[in-house]
């Protein structure tokens, strides 16, 4: 390969910084024709692009430039406007000068390409347009090929005049390079507009290098040169005011205090940093492990090396920390063109670019964030007439949003397109053999979305060289996957589509639960981990029961399929009796993971495996632990396919299932205590989990009261209070909070204590009268009143009382919570609604 | 004149080419890893690098190590990994005349011939060379 030398290397990093940008800018002024600064912004950039390449002798890229900032100059002077041919064409530029670039990265060279058609093409959209054409009746069209001494026959606003005589070298290098700011003002090659103003003319003019020829002094001027002579510059003095050449000197200013301040490190030096800080973090790890063995001296010192690591572990990944922008800056002109490509008006918009992300995970999340996109603009959003007819905005709203929630980075490609019909999914699912006719009878609607994921799965009829390939979303799940993230899907006829992606924050340290079996310990990422359960009672060992043969386990009412990690790895069966239940989320369902303990969370650094073992799916890598040992990190996903937890005998599930739905007596209840003596039964269904919050973290907003709660604010209810039953004041540091969440809103009933959870058959019964209140029975001996969640809330806070009016029909996806199983809940929810009623 | 490092497996003295050895160090704990091949004995925490450990016995095919005594490991390098390959006792350096070399021997059978590049006739026994890259060529599927 050709060894681009380092003038050239720079020149390239530097330039293809550029073009993002300009491609951004070219997007934005479309919408925005009038923005002069971006018309400065634009010019500047191709100007840079010039100076430098004609420096280096890259002709045709020069010429491709010189072109492009010609049609710009005049657009920037509001000679001619921006319509969508000049558009085209200036991207068009763009591309061409990618691919130049490209080829010069590549061979050294620009190749042998003729770009002259570009180059007539931009002339010819130099044509003025009838509007523009009124207001400056000079066409300066001959302006490109001018190379000669310009005649100054042109009308007042712009006359032409060669400078061939500047060195033009000397002259470019001071513009690109901005090194020396005191020039800026008086020296003309700059790209900055000069102002009208008379005695910055006759300055300008006075330069011993602009002054030499025919320079006219009365009138602004503009000086182009000819692509033919390689030393070319441009002055450009047209008609302009003052304060815009004072923006333009800003801009200098503030790019290079930028660069001043920042400096290029090699990716692979940041590697090696991020591989170091790893190394110190496993020996942090370790001194902890072993901090009971310490003196007093030693533990303050490892505690400090413990602060220290965390710092210099967030410092060096802070390094390799992108902005999501970096990625999302390609696509409004992907869309741009998709759009215009496919008939569709689409309006983009970006919520959170300033989100950081590992570059490593950033490169990996461009491409299915691209493919993902270009589906929602050629596949989601319909056509202007189409969305009109169905009482929608002509222009379809494209959103993205990304944001940070606990340790992780989600991004959400939303649009207010036509959604997902389930029923021709299924059709196409059934048709191109993804499914069979008695699995596709047992899908759930969610189950049935998910079909989009699997390989070789396009809806649309035509294929198109857009999208509908066949390499579709199976591609995107399969890399957003490999990066340890998740991909799901929500969607609502007619309303639009959301693809969230879950990824983590870097792939070199990970947070994990570690677990141990048969003796050995493995890592489980916490992103795939939803909760723990423990089996240490019996009651809870009795739970799991067997359909089919198959084991499941009764979690919420809901029967979750279970893996004995033992058996699945042939391990010796240690435990005695005390055993965890470690809830996985893998494809968009849930599996348990019978484990003999759960040890610790731990952060780890991810090791490859040696060959031999890579071919066993089930281990992702291998880590160190803080003890020394070696510990397997498992696959989750490849955890369930091995032990065909997501494949299995689903009838028998439903099966169990149905008949949990339908037996109100037997639904499962989490008993707690108001008062001193007072007995509640909650459904199960409308508890989505139980916190702990210290009294002291109770804050007040006028009468109500409320926690934070991950990162959000938790209002907070106290059931005692709402049911007059004698609370116990909060003697205790802590108190218990049931979490309920109802459409993203999430509520915490207050109880006194929690007791526990009852699945079997109520006793006698009664109706109530009581408001919040639907019933009373006997359980466990004991009369307990059976609480409505919906009513007992509106009464003790009448503001929250619309959350449960309306019908319950929206999705079940609550981003808010994620770690909430999507699918439980649903299920729960629609039985606690049912159970209302009785 | 090739050094090779020696050690000793169930009655046999086999030996390493002395260059592709990184240490040899005591018994050390061990990860195991269930569903891998038999012959990979697990994994082992070099100094912060994590080590596939061979099990040498059962990938010459002898009886699993009676118990008394830990394994040692033999550090090798394997292409651009490292592998450690667990013998029974850690013996010398020693340097070997290559006119000594001779094809495996008819008594050598099973598994290992397949793994033997060679014996060395010394005057006190036999050197079995070992082909490092062979022995650490563990399929799953296998």
């Amino acid at each position: 390969m050709f060894e681009v030398d380092e003038v050239i290397a720079e020149f390239l990093v530097e330039s293809h910084e550029n073009l993002d940008q300009l491609d951004r800018d070219l997007v934005a002024l479309e919408r925005e024709p009038g923005n002069r600064d971006l018309v400065a912004s634009i010019f500047r950039t191709i100007h840079t692009i010039k100076g430098t390449c004609g420096f280096l002798a890259f002709h045709q890229l020069e010429a491709v430039t010189h072109a492009g900032e010609n049609l710009l100059a005049r657009i920037r002077d509001g000679r001619l406007e921006l319509d969508a041919d000049r558009a085209n064409v200036l991207l068009e530029m763009v591309d061409v000068v990618r691919g130049l670039l490209g080829e010069i990265e590549s061979t050294g060279a620009e190749g042998e390409h003729d770009h002259s058609g570009l180059v007539a093409k931009i002339t010819t959209s130099m044509e003025p347009s009838p509007v523009s054409s009124i207001a400056t009746p000079t066409s300066a069209v001959d302006d490109v090929d001018t190379s000669a001494p310009a005649t100054s026959t042109d009308d007042e606003p712009a006359s032409t005049v060669n400078v061939s005589t500047v060195p033009e070298t000397a002259a470019d290098d001071h513009e690109a390079s901005e090194s020396e700011p005191a020039q800026v003002d008086s020296h003309e090659p700059t790209p900055v507009k000069a102002p009208v103003k008379r005695a910055s003319r006759a300055k300008a003019a006075s330069k011993p290098d602009a002054s030499s020829d025919n320079s006219p002094n009365d009138i602004p001027s503009e000086v182009v040169v000819s692509q033919a002579k390689p030393s070319t510059t441009v002055l450009d003095a047209t008609s302009d005011d003052a304060d815009e050449h004072e923006s333009g000197r800003h801009d200098s200013d503030g790019r290079r205090s930028v660069a001043d301040s920042t400096l290029r490190v090699d990716v692979d030096l940041l590697d090696t940093l991020m591989r170091l800080v790893g190394e110190l973090v496993l020996t942090r790890n370790q001194l902890l492990a072993n901090s009971s063995q310490m003196d007093a001296g030693m533990i303050r010192a490892t505690q400090r090396l413990n602060l220290i690591a965390s710092e210099l572990q967030e410092g060096v990944m802070k390094t390799r920390m992108q902005p999501i922008d970096n990625v999302w800056s390609k696509l409004p002109r992907v869309v741009r063109d998709l759009g215009q490509q496919c008939g569709r008006e689409v309006r983009l918009e970006m919520v959170g670019r300033d989100t950081e992300l590992d570059k490593t995970i950033l490169e990996a999340v461009k491409d299915p964030l691209t493919h993902v996109v270009r589906n929602a603009v050629d596949h989601g959003i319909e056509t202007p007439e189409e969305r009109l007819a169905a009482g929608k905005s002509r222009e379809g709203t494209l959103t993205l949003r990304a944001f940070h929630e606990g340790g992780q980075v989600n991004i959400e490609i939303s649009d207010d397109g036509a959604g997902i019909d389930p029923d021709r999914i299924l059709a196409k699912a059934l048709e191109r053999g993804v499914i069979t006719r008695e699995a596709a009878d047992r899908l759930t609607e969610r189950e049935v979305l998910q079909l989009i994921f699997a390989p070789g799965f396009s809806t649309k009829e035509a294929v198109s060289n857009v999208s509908g390939r066949g390499v579709g979303m199976d591609v995107v799940k399969t890399n957003i996957e490999n990066i340890g993230g998740i991909v799901d899907i929500s969607t609502e006829l007619g309303q639009g589509t959301t693809i969230r992606m879950k990824i983590p924050l870097t792939l070199a340290i990970i947070p994990t639960v570690t677990i141990e079996s048969g003796g050995e310990r493995f890592a489980i990422p916490q992103i795939s981990l939803i909760e723990l359960v423990s089996l240490n009672d019996e009651q809870g060992a009795a739970r799991i029961e067997y359909l089919s043969g198959a084991p499941v386990y009764r979690l919420r009412g809901n029967l979750l399929p279970l893996i004995f990690f033992n058996e699945l790895l042939s391990l010796e069966d240690r435990s005695s009796d005390g055993r965890t239940i470690a809830v996985l989320q893998a494809d968009g369902q849930q599996f348990g993971l019978v484990v003999d303990e759960v040890v610790n969370t731990e952060e780890i650094v991810v090791k490859p495996l040696s060959h031999q073992l890579k071919r066993i799916s089930i281990y992702s890598g291998a880590t160190i632990l803080g003890d020394g040992r070696v510990a397997l990190i498992l696959d989750v996903l490849a955890l369930a396919t091995m032990s065909g937890v997501l494949a299995g005998d689903r009838s028998a599930l439903e099966q169990g299932h149905s008949d949990a739905d339908l037996d109100g007596d037997e639904q499962a209840h989490l008993l707690v205590r108001l008062g001193a003596e007072r007995r509640m039964a909650i459904p199960l269904g409308d508890v989505t989990r139980l916190e702990e919050f210290r009294v002291a973290s109770v804050e007040y907003a006028g009468r109500r009261q409320a926690v934070q709660y991950r990162g959000q604010i938790l209002p907070l209810i106290r059931l005692s209070e709402v049911f007059g039953a004698m609370s116990m004041p909060d003697s205790e540091d802590t108190m218990h909070v049931v979490v309920h969440t109802i459409r993203g809103r999430t509520i915490g009933l207050v109880v006194d204590e929690i007791l526990d959870i009852t699945t079997g058959p109520m006793g006698a019964r009664e109706e109530s009268t009581q408001m919040g209140l639907s019933g009373s029975a006997v359980v466990q001996d004991r009369i307990t009143e059976l609480l409505n969640v919906a009513e007992a809330v509106a009464l003790a806070d009448p503001s929250l009382a619309d959350l449960f009016d309306e019908p319950d029909s929206e999705p079940d996806v609550l981003p808010e919570l994620p770690e909430v199983p999507p699918v439980g809940h649903g299920h729960g929810r629609r039985r606690s609604s049912h159970y209302a009623g009785v | 004149m090739v050094q090779y490092a020696t050690f000793k497996i169930g009655e046999n003295t086999f030996g390493v080419d002395v260059r592709v050895v990184q240490e040899v160090l005591r018994p050390h704990p061990i990860t195991r890893v269930p569903l891998a091949p038999p012959a990979i004995a697990g994994l082992i925490n070099l100094r912060g690098q994590v080590v596939t450990a061979v099990d040498m016995r059962q990938r010459l095919g002898l009886a699993a190590n009676s118990g008394e005594r830990e394994a040692m490991n033999v550090v090798a390098r394997v292409g651009d990994g490292v592998v450690s390959l667990l013998v029974d006792s850690i013996g010398d350096v020693i340097e070997v005349d290559d006119s000594l070399f001779e094809a495996p021997p008819e008594t050598l059978s099973g598994p290992a011939r397949g793994l033997v590049l060679g014996a060395f006739k010394l005057d006190s026994a036999l050197l079995l060379a070992l082909d490092v890259i062979r022995v650490a060529d563990i399929d799953v599927a296998a």
